[in-house]
Parts: C-alpha cells; structure tokens; sequence
C-alpha cells in the first residue's frame, strides 16, 4: 500500500506493507534513526514521537495510521545548527548517559513544556512515567527539564521587556 | 523485530461505512482504534487478522462526552487522556480521573481508547470496572444502522470476549445519573506504575438524607470478566454509611471474588486486596457524595 505522510515538515510518500510500524518506517525507510526501537511492547518510550503534536510510542502506530498527519521526530527539533532549549537543557544538566533513552525523552519533555512551562518535579516525573532510562538518570532528566523551563521563561521576559514601550 | 503477520489495512471514514466493511470482511477483520492491546497481540500472534480497519478518523464522530440530567454519554472513540482532563467526569464521576491516572502512562494515554478498552476484554483492565460499578449501558451499532443497548454483565461475555458480532461497533457508553447525592472512586494496586491491576476496586454511591439509597462495587483482575457484586449493593441499600458497613462490603468482596494465584500476587492476597480497596473506595465515594 502507499503511504503519505508529513515527517519533520517534509512530506514523503512510499510504498510500504500494511503490518510496518511508524517506527521502523521512520528508521529503515526514511533513514532517520534519532528515533530509537528499544522493547517493542509500548513499555519503554524510547520510540516516542510526535503524531499530530502529541506524543505517541511509534512501535505501537502502524505507519499507516499516520497517513495523511504530521510527524515529528527527533531530528525534527533543532533549528539548523542551534539546538532547542529542551536539547541544551540536557546538554547543560547532563540529562543523558547513553543517550538510549534520549530521542524518545526530549520528545515528551518538549511536548510537556509547550503544555505547561512551569511544571512541578512531580508533574515532569508523572510524564516521563511511561519511559524507561537505563542508566537511572532521572534526577539529571528532571534537572535538564526544569533548567530548560527557567531558561525558557527568562528568554520570554527578556523578549517581552524588548518590546514593551 | 517484533511485527504484526501480514494483513490488508483499510481506513474507515464513517461509523456506517466501517459496519459495511466489517460485513463484507467478515470475522477476518478487526476494528483498530488506539491499538495498544491489539497490536501488541498481533505482534505475539495471540491475534490474527486479515484485514485490520483503522477507526482513528471516526474521532470527530464518537469522540465525545456529553452529560445530560439522567445520564452521560461517552463516545467509543473518546481518549484515555480526554477521560482524564474533562472536566466534567472530574464533577461528576470522579471514578474516571481516579482511574485515568493509575491506566499505563501518559504517551498510551494519548492513543488509548474507552471503546478499545471495553473491547478488548481484559479481566484486569481498569475501565471495564469504571462501566462495570457505574452499571454502564454500551451501545452496539450494526448494519443499517440498527442499534441495541446491552448492559456491562451482557457486553462482556468471557475473557477477550465481547457480545459485539463481526458486523457490529461498540459506538457509546451510557452512564445512567440518578437524583442524589453521588460519588465515586476507584484504587488500584499495581507492582510498578503503569502495570496491569493486581487488583482493583471502585465505588459509587447515592445518598438522601444520610442514607444508602444505592451503592455499587465493581472489581478488577479477580474474575474472568471485571465483577460488579450485587450482594454488597443489597447489604449497603437502606443504611447510613459508616466504617462497619465498609468492613462488611469489603468482606463480602474477598468472599465472593475469585482471584486465582499468578506472578502478580496469590490468591489470598488478591481476596486481601479486594477487601482493603473496596473498603477504601467506597469510603472516598461516600466523603464526595457528602461534600
């Protein structure tokens, strides 16, 4: 069957079977393997990425299901050269070991700070339930998503101030 | 790699064109809404099909909740996470943000259904025992647009399986309201965050004037389908809620369930369980009734 869909603001149409999951659509037919393939059972959300701005676990989306919508992934959030917040926030704070975890980790905490800037440590930790970082760095995930908040927020000042009167 | 075996797959545009499909397919196709139980099974090859027709677009159509004076309904194709943030549920059936918040995790959330749930059947899935203590209604759609209402007992007719034929969709649930003063809640004890039940309770009551004018305990994981009790809402009716009466509602869950001892916990402690969270909710749902 073919498929069209919107990745990162491209749109790509291919041929492919019925039963191919979103995730190894993105990986092995569009080559773009920031999106991890890690336990295959929904279970630990290094697969996550955006359908239609919300965050899904693409090992459990039949790449036809995302026919006709918008995806984002990984590779989706840096502007050229210049990193997102939520990318220099781990950067800063060190919110990666392996990096395993990562891609599947930053979709849902950009997608968590566009909902909420301002979460509680229990808001973070409540939606990154659904993900598992091996090398147990959740306090250092937590500090990278509150540092990035902080940054986002004083940024906003700044560009607010610049244009007041 | 972990994959589905082979199938046709095809997008449904209408409810009505989805039941014309489904009857021209036959038992060779199933309908896929948020597919986080389906695929996960077809990846195990614990399900087959040959034909999979995807739902997702019929959420404008069945995607809502709506409350009226004697009842809310709820559309097949309403979301896990739109469960959880309505603020209506929150008012009204508080059951269902209880229940959201202790269902796999936000991301499944975000693709998960209420139809879905139902149909798959699960004996420990949590909204099963939502509609099963609020003596939920769901609505089936066939061909040419005949529909019958069956209640949670008829809709479930064994583990994994539904009184929805190969032609028919589960379109709504109704969600009967009564003139009292009600609450609800629900509890779940579960090995990690976002795992199936070990066991889970929830709880509704109506109160006038003090009073139990009805209560209902719906039980998850301890049976082949989720288990509303009928005996406790006898014991409850007619008496003023209090720690004596939960102690025997929550005795007569333990007795009258049936858990059977797997990795998630023994038999025993699953009747332990039942009794303990029983009491608990129906406790929960007698302060919000009160407030």
């Amino acid at each position: 069957m073919q498929v069209t869909m919107t990745v990162n603001g491209t749109e790509h149409t291919r041929e492919i079977e019925g039963r191919m999951l979103l995730v190894h659509f993105l990986r092995d037919v569009l080559g773009l393997t920031g999106t991890h393939w890690g336990c295959d059972t929904s279970n630990c959300g290094v697969c996550v990425v955006w359908l239609d701005g919300e965050p899904v676990k693409s090992c459990t989306v039949l790449a036809a299901m995302a026919g006709g919508h918008e995806v984002r992934t990984v590779e989706g959030l840096a502007e050229g050269a210049e990193l997102d917040p939520i990318q220099e926030g781990f950067r800063q704070c060190h919110g990666l070991q392996c990096g395993f975890c990562t891609p599947g980790m930053l979709m849902t905490c950009r997608a968590l700070l566009d909902r909420n800037p301002d979460p509680t440590e229990g808001e973070i930790r409540e939606a990154i339930s659904g993900q598992i970082c091996r090398c147990t760095g959740y306090s250092s995930i937590v500090r990278s998503v509150q540092w990035t908040a902080a940054h986002e927020a004083a940024a906003a000042a700044t560009k607010e101030e610049a244009v007041a009167p | 790699m972990q994959v589905p075996a082979p199938f046709e797959y095809e997008r449904a545009t209408s409810v009505d064109q989805a039941i014309g499909l489904l009857e021209r397919l036959g038992s060779s196709a199933r309908l896929v809404a948020g597919g986080h139980s389906l695929l996960p099974m077809m990846k195990l090859r614990l399900a087959n099909f040959e034909y999979l027709i995807d739902i997702n677009d019929l959420h404008a159509e069945l995607g809502y909740i709506r409350l009226s004076d004697d009842e809310v309904r709820i559309g097949a194709m309403t979301r896990h996470r739109e469960l959880l943030e309505s603020d209506v549920l929150a008012s009204v059936l508080p059951i269902f943000s209880d229940a959201e918040r202790v269902i796999a995790d936000p991301i499944v959330r975000n693709r998960g259904t209420l139809g879905g749930s139902l149909c798959q059947a699960d004996p420990s899935e949590d909204l099963s025992a939502v509609c099963t203590t609020l003596d939920a209604s769901c609505v089936i759609r066939g061909p040419g647009g005949a529909e019958r209402v069956v209640t949670m007992e008829e809709f479930h007719v064994g583990p994994y399986e539904t009184a929805v034929a190969d032609n028919e969709i589960l379109t709504e649930i109704r969600i009967p309201r009564k003139s009292f003063r009600t609450g609800s809640a629900y509890a779940k004890v579960e090995r990690r965050a976002g795992d199936w039940a070990v066991v889970s309770a929830g709880a509704a009551v109506w109160l006038d004037e003090g009073r139990i004018v009805d209560a209902r305990v719906g039980l998850a994981a301890v049976g082949p389908n989720t288990t509303g009790i009928p005996e406790i809402s006898a014991a409850l009716r007619g008496h003023e809620p209090g720690e004596s009466l939960y102690e025997l509602a929550g005795a007569i869950a333990a007795r009258s369930c049936d858990p059977v001892t797997d990795t998630r916990g023994s038999a025993d402690y699953k009747r332990h369980l039942a009794d303990e969270l029983t009491r608990r909710t129906l406790r929960k749902a007698v302060e919000r009734a009160r407030s």
